[in-house]
């Protein structure tokens, strides 16, 4: 007669279980980050929509719990206009800078950097994440100030009166670069670089080196073969990026309170309309103006292929 | 010797990567027109022969040359070959008639013509109607196809075709084989096949040439070199060969010098058959059985020790029979003409 077997420890009868039951493993495992997902962050998102489909009722103050598209009126009258659209050439000015600037060390990293130096790379490329972004910033201040080490530097090599040119374009220009749109360019481009840069390299990465190698075989010359093979390829890193740098330039306030003058941003504005007047719905207004911009961006860049090679 | 002009021709080529030789000292001449299979295990420098002809890398020294004309520092988009690789290299992110119009839209072939070519090309590969689909949506088979027809369609004067056959199932790969073969002899391309699968060299190949460490060990048609293999490697990786050297060598042909048989040229006899003149015999015990269906493989214990593995087919055997024939004691027989002495490197 065969005796019965010992009965299997708990922990093993739970794995048993759930092994046979692959949608109820799956459930317990996504339950947590889903209803985070779903109520704190969709939530508060949605609960941002609704708030800028009330008003402020000026009289009181208080906000006016009433569908109304007034806020929205609002949000189109000249000044405000004038704000998003500093912001978006902002963002897109940015957006282009970081990504000629990555795409050279992203294509290093991902074909021609030993493992070494491409953990190096990574490290030089995230350890400024590290430290505080209020401080990069602060520093950033002091570099472009008009006594600063870069206005030095370009006094030394006598270019100071490009510096000066440049500073003296209506819209961009100010008094020195810390105090002026183009060096909050400079500073955007400097802290939003990583976003760029590590999706790009991703993207390198996956193009198998036959690929590359076939188009030279087929007759294409490096520059052909980069044009139609590889940028196309990489495209879906590229948009991954700009997503990153578009939307952190249209939400960012403390680059434009730092190194700004009196022309706001649209983070500015939320701060302001939310915290000092106390006008919520036009402050959820304007953060729905950088969601609807994105959207648009992404769809017009599914349309223009960007996703086929995905 | 040939008076034209060779389509390949190596001069002493070495390929050092470090201390490691790919390729060592090879020189080989490809004739215009032929089906040339560079066949041996992996990491043998095949391979590297053959991105040495397409232009992805460079020899160390030596020199090579496409029709006559030196290439050694020339980049690929500078050279009339082009390669079917190994993983297709298929662009992903364009249609089987954009891929297969790539090399033709980078030659600025104009739009009409272009069409037409693309359209011949995919009817040749038997995917015609298929040009609007991507890469991702076909098949290994077709995507091997529109590799090749991305290749062709430039009208090479060499095509280069590293393994391209290695990720398909048997049947799909020996309908391929045939194919393959057939459209060589249609367009007249020189045709040079890297595999590590000698069933597939002896099969396509007008000539072929066996690497072993770097180093081209024959150059010679399908069945000189099956027949007349110069050396043990050669002997061992073309075709299964017995290798007999030394006292059991002496015991059977008189003479210690290696040499080898293969396995189909051996009779298995009843002990104490009478053996005439030409033929050479061994006397042993049946070790091993192994049954193959159209054939079975015979491990037989020497007396003289050693051991030799002989295939006999199945004409009138059954499963069974060839079973109990294990352990019995039997005479083994063949003509001492199949016997090929054979070089040894150390």
């Amino acid at each position: 007669m065969i005796s019965a077997a010992p009965a299997p420890p708990v922990t093993r009868r739970i794995s048993t279980y759930l092994y046979r039951r692959p949608a109820l493993a799956l459930a317990l495992l996504l339950a947590p980050p889903l209803i985070w997902l779903g109520v704190v962050y969709l939530g508060s998102l949605f609960s941002l929509l609704v708030q800028s489909f009330f008003s402020l009722d000026g009289f009181t103050g208080q906000v006016v719990r009433r569908f109304t598209l007034s806020t929205y009126r609002d949000l189109f009258t000249p000044a405000n206009v004038d704000i998003i659209l500093r912001t978006s050439g902002m963002a897109a000015a940015v957006t282009v800078a970081a990504a000629g600037a990555a795409f050279p060390i992203a294509y290093y990293m991902a074909r021609y950097a030993s493992p070494r130096k491409k953990a190096l790379l990574y490290l030089a490329v995230l350890l400024p994440l590290w430290s505080s972004y209020l401080v990069r910033v602060y520093s950033w201040k002091l570099i472009l100030a008009k006594e600063g080490i870069l206005n030095w530097f370009v006094t030394h090599l006598r270019l100071d009166s490009a510096v000066q040119w440049a500073l003296a374009i209506p819209g961009i220009g100010g008094p020195s670069l810390s105090v002026s749109l183009l060096g909050m360019f400079i500073v955007f481009v400097y802290v939003w670089l990583p976003y760029m840069i590590l999706p790009i390299e991703a993207a390198l990465e996956r193009v198998p080196e036959s690929l590359i190698e076939a188009s030279g075989d087929l007759g294409a010359r490096p520059v052909e073969t980069f044009r139609r093979v590889v940028l196309p390829l990489a495209l879906p890193g590229v948009v991954a990026g700009s997503i990153f740098t578009f939307s952190l330039t249209l939400g960012d306030f403390i680059v434009p309170y730092v190194l700004g003058n009196s022309a706001l941003f649209i983070g500015q504005a939320v701060l302001a309309h939310q915290g000092t007047a106390g006008n919520i719905p036009l402050a959820a207004a304007f953060t729905v103006v950088p969601m609807v911009i994105m959207g648009g961006y992404l769809l017009a860049a599914k349309r223009a292929g960007a996703f086929d090679a995905l | 010797m040939t008076v034209s002009i060779p389509a390949v021709h190596f001069s002493r080529v070495s390929r050092s990567f470090g201390d490691v030789r790919a390729v060592d000292d090879v020189s080989l001449d490809i004739l215009d027109g032929e089906f040339f299979t560079l066949l041996g295990p992996s990491g043998s420098g095949k391979t590297t022969c053959l991105r040495l002809i397409a232009g992805f890398d460079h020899p160390t020294s030596g020199r090579i040359e496409l029709h006559g004309v030196e290439v050694s520092g020339l980049p690929p988009y500078e050279r009339d070959v082009n390669t079917v690789f190994q993983d297709y290299a298929l662009f992903p992110h364009m249609s089987v008639a954009q891929n297969v119009a790539y090399g033709l839209m980078i030659k600025r072939v104009p739009p009409h013509e272009r069409a037409a070519r693309v359209a011949e090309m995919l009817s040749l590969v038997q995917l015609p109607g298929l040009g609007d689909r991507r890469p991702a949506q076909l098949s290994g088979g077709q995507r091997q196809r529109v590799a090749l027809a991305r290749a062709l369609v430039n009208h090479p004067r060499v095509l280069l075709l590293d393994e391209p056959l290695g990720a398909l199932d048997l049947k799909l790969r020996q309908q391929m084989q045939l194919e393959l073969k057939a459209i060589q002899q249609q367009v007249g391309i020189t045709f040079v096949y890297v595999t590590h699968d000698q069933e597939e060299a002896l099969t396509m190949s007008d000539r072929l040439g066996v690497f072993n460490a770097g180093r081209l060990e024959q150059v010679g048609a399908p069945a000189a070199v099956y027949e007349h293999p110069a050396t043990d490697f050669v002997a061992g990786f073309v075709g299964v060969s017995n290798l007999v050297s030394g006292a059991t060598a002496a015991a059977i042909t008189g003479s210690p010098e290696t040499f080898t048989i293969r396995p189909e040229k051996i009779l298995i006899g009843d002990a104490g058959t009478t053996v005439y003149d030409g033929m050479c015999a061994a006397d042993g015990r049946i070790q091993d059985v192994v049954y193959l269906g159209a054939h079975t493989r015979y491990r037989v214990a020497l007396a003289q020790g050693g051991e030799l593995t002989v295939t006999q087919q199945n004409v009138e055997a059954t499963s069974l029979d060839v079973q109990a024939a294990r352990d019995r004691p039997v005479r083994l027989l063949w003509q001492r003409a199949h016997n090929r002495p054979v070089t040894t490197r150390p």
